[in-house]
This record gives C-alpha cells, sequence and structure tokens, in this order.
C-alpha cells in the first residue's frame, strides 16, 4: 500500500442492506410511540446528561433507525432514566420506555448491536 | 428493473442532434488514457457513417480540468471558450461536438450563462477581440460524440460484424452502462434520457445486442473527481468511489463496463487493479477484473475493428475476456507489437529504432 501514497478511504454512506435494523424493530413493536420521533431535538436539548457529557438522545434515536447500532450500545448506558425529555416531546414518544427497550434488546440480541 | 416506466422519463428528455457537418473539439486527456478512441470515432464518423467532421489544429484545451480544480478563473476559462467557437466559425462550421464530457459540460454552462446574462457574453466577446481580434457565433447545435453515436447506433448495427452476444451460449452479455457526471447532472435536459435515466449508452448497447444491468449505485461518480485526484494523498476518496460501485455491480454479475467520459474508463480500470494490489480483491468472474471500453472501443469491435487498432493493449484490466466471450477474431501475439517489434519484451529496441 505504501507505494501508492495513499490508503481507500471507508465510505460513510448509510447501507440500508447491510445494516441490522432489529433493535429498531424491536423497540417499534413494545413502544410504537418511536415511530413517530421526528428528530427535533427537544429531549437532547432538556437533557442533563447531554449538558455534561457528548450523549444525545437525538442521534441515538437516529442512529437506531438507520440500523448503526455500534455506538449507540455504549452510548445509551449514560442516561439517567430521569424523564425530563418525556416531559418536554412534542410529539409524546415515551422516550424513557424507549431507552429501556434499546437496552433490553443490546442484551438480548448481542449480535445485531454491530 | 421498470423498464416501462423508465422509458416513459427518458422519452421526455430528449435532445436535438445534428445530422452531419461536425466540428470535432478533442480531450486534453484522452490522448494519454485511451489513444485509439478517438482514432476510432473519426474513423467511424468519416469513412462508415460517410460523415463531415473537421478538427481544427489551433483547438486547445477548454480549462475544464483547470476550472473544476479552482485553479482557473471563470472569465479565463469563457474568454478560452469563445476563442474555440471562433475557431469553429472560421471554419464554417456550426455543429460543435466535444470528445470531452467535461467540455461538454462546460460549453453547456457558459452557453447557459450567456443566455441569462447577455452582459458576460458581451464583456467575454470584448475580451476576446482584444487578447485575439477574433469574433465568433455560439453553435447552432452542441451535442457530445456519445449522443452522435447514439443518433447512429442503427446504421452501425446494420453494419456491424459482431454483437454484445456471448458466442457460446448465444445470452446477451451484461453491460455497465456508466455515463460522466458532467454529461447530465449539471444540465439534465442536454442529456438523451435526463440525469435519472440517461440513454445514450444504454441505448447502444440495447441496439448492438447486449443487456443493460441497473444497480444500486449505476449514478455514482466514478471517482475522477478533479480535486480528489489530483492531489495524491486525496486519491483515498477517488478510490472509494470506484469500490463502492465494484462492490454494489459484482452480484449482477456483469460482462463489461462501458462509459463516455476521460476520465471513468480511466479510472474504473485502473483502480481495479489498485484495490487489487491492495487488498487483494477483483470483481469480475473467475478472479479476474471487469474490462472496461469506451463507446468508440465498443462501436469499433462491433464494426469488426482490430481490437489492438483500436488501442486495447492500453487496458490495465485485461479486455481478451470480453473478446473471446463475443467470438471476435485477434491475434493475441500481436497486442504489443508495432512496426513489427514487440514493445513490451523489447522496448529498448522499439526506443532505438522510433
Amino acid at each position: 500500500m505504501e507505494r501508492f501514497g495513499f490508503a481507500i478511504s471507508k465510505g460513510r454512506q448509510i447501507d440500508y442492506d447491510a445494516n441490522s435494523r432489529h433493535i429498531a424493530g424491536y423497540i417499534s413493536e413494545r413502544e410504537p410511540s418511536f415511530r413517530v420521533c421526528i428528530e427535533c431535538g427537544c429531549c437532547a436539548a432538556t437533557c442533563t446528561t447531554g449538558n455534561f457529557t457528548s450523549f444525545s438522545l437525538r442521534e441515538l434515536h437516529i442512529l437506531l433507525k438507520r440500523g448503526e447500532n455500534e455506538s449507540v450500545r455504549e452510548n445509551i448506558k449514560k442516561c439517567m432514566l430521569c424523564g425530563k425529555c418525556t416531559l418536554v416531546c412534542p410529539r409524546g414518544v415515551n422516550t424513557r420506555n424507549v431507552v429501556t427497550l434499546a437496552r433490553q434488546a443490546f442484551q438480548k440480541f448481542p449480535a445485531d448491536a454491530v | 428493473m421498470k423498464i416501462d416506466g423508465k422509458k416513459a422519463i427518458w422519452k421526455d428528455y430528449q435532445k436535438e442532434i445534428a445530422e452531419d457537418k461536425f466540428y470535432y473539439v478533442r480531450s486534453c486527456v484522452r490522448q494519454n488514457f485511451f489513444p485509439g478512441s478517438e482514432t476510432a470515432f473519426l474513423r467511424i464518423m468519416r469513412d462508415i457513417l460517410k460523415k463531415d467532421v473537421f478538427e481544427h489544429p489551433c483547438h486547445t484545451t477548454c480549462t475544464g480540468i483547470g476550472y473544476h480544480s479552482d485553479i482557473v478563473p471563470v472569465e479565463t476559462t469563457m474568454t478560452v471558450v469563445a476563442r474555440q467557437f471562433a475557431l469553429m466559425t472560421e471554419s464554417g462550421y456550426e455543429n460543435l461536438m466535444p470528445s470531452c464530457i467535461t467540455s461538454f459540460g462546460l460549453y453547456t454552462e457558459i452557453l447557459d450563462t450567456w443566455h441569462h446574462f447577455p452582459e458576460v457574453e458581451e464583456k467575454i466577446r470584448k475580451q476576446l477581440r482584444k487578447a485575439t481580434g477574433r469574433e465568433f457565433k455560439s453553435p447552432k447545435n452542441l451535442a457530445h460524440a456519445s449522443d452522435v453515436i447514439y443518433k447512429f447506433r442503427k446504421e452501425i448495427s446494420a453494419k456491424a460484424k459482431y454483437k454484445l452476444v456471448n458466442k457460446n451460449t448465444g445470452e446477451p452479455l451484461k453491460v455497465v452502462d456508466h455515463i460522466g457526471c458532467h454529461y447530465a447532472k449539471m444540465f439534465p435536459s442536454k442529456g438523451v434520457g435526463g440525469a435519472e435515466y440517461p440513454y445514450v449508452l444504454a441505448g447502444m448497447v440495447e441496439e448492438w445486442g447486449g443487456q443493460v444491468i441497473d444497480y444500486p449505485e449505476r449514478r455514482h461518480c466514478c471517482g475522477f473527481g478533479f480535486r480528489q485526484y489530483l492531489v495524491q494523498a486525496n486519491r483515498g476518496f477517488s478510490i472509494a468511489c470506484s469500490k463502492e460501485k465494484f462492490e454494489s455491480m459484482k452480484p449482477f454479475k456483469p460482462d463489461m463496463i462501458i462509459t463516455n467520459c476521460p476520465g471513468c474508463p480511466m479510472f474504473l480500470d485502473r483502480w481495479q487493479y489498485v484495490i487489487n494490489e491492495m487488498e487483494g480483491k477483483t470483481y469480475g468472474a473467475d478472479g479476474e477484473g471487469i474490462p472496461v471500453f469506451t463507446y468508440e472501443e465498443v462501436a469499433g469491435l462491433m464494426l469488426g475493428f482490430d481490437p489492438w487498432d483500436l488501442g486495447l493493449q492500453m487496458h490495465q484490466t485485461d479486455c481478451e475476456p470480453v473478446l473471446e466471450k463475443i467470438g471476435i477474431e485477434y491475434d493475441p501475439a500481436a497486442k504489443y507489437v508495432i512496426n513489427g517489434v514487440n514493445t513490451k519484451t523489447n522496448a529498448k529496441a522499439y526506443l532505438t529504432v522510433n
């Protein structure tokens, strides 16, 4: 590789064919309000954890729906389940239950978390 | 592939292509990449289709590569292009036919700019007059060389010696068509079939007996992208684009790729070698690469031109598997022979003589 002076960049395209959206499916089945999220970010704006760390529930919602589960698995553990996000959600998403179900799903299906 | 829907859409995007009397402008880079293509094109146009094609010896670069790399300012580009138009006007031609997709895109862009901002055209006319004393008329018809081959695809088919058909199985060859980005992505109405469903190469393939493959990354850039390539350290982005395409087309088992841009065949051809060197991956059948052709080369092969006259020895990914499948007669021993000297095994002797 050295003799070329460059390497092949890794694609940043979201590959829906390769990504597993099983975790998102698991959450939607048990908490249908997960589907109506519009990713407005009110949850992230009010989040105490997000105020002190890089945690963003909005980002995790998007990643889960895309099937990009790897970074969600570790990050979702940061949530303290205080429920402030549930109070401010304009769409009435039960965000606290979404977090709980995501944690459950990652434990039940570790292979899909990659 | 929903053929009916796509055919209905591309019918909305038809363009006028001149019948005869073409003013041909060559590409800067094609002569180095695949030198046989433009020669084959002129041979097809003049000897087979009996068309009047004129080339001006004073024609220069359109500055497209410099323009898209942010090196040449747009006013300079416009003045250079105005000079090309002036040469055409002086030669008595009105139908401009560029060989290069980027030139075609650039000419289209400039004509559109002048249409919307006549004061810019006036300024450029003034600059050209001051610099060279020349005057010009804008082209009456602007068609890329692949548009012209597309227009005469049936005439070529009628005179063809071969078809894009596997001689052993009788099945049509599976062909990936790759259209240069500057062909219709900037001005969809200026390309046959528009930006979403360009039909210019698909029409040739279907007419000549092949089967076009519709794969997910069909409209993805080949990775040439000027700035991605010009700086060596950035070439990882370029090769990543080509790799994305190869990964996407591989499951459809294509026999060959056909292109209409100077850069695309170069990068789709050479990057297959580099990916193989870096990661040991190949994308064709039996661990081989997928041969990449220009549309002129394919037209030439159909008409029975000698593969080595078309310059197929310049391809890094070997083209012989396709020649074998179609059943084209060729002499494998003559691949690198020029004037009786094998330039591969005896390059020194060739350079001494010439």
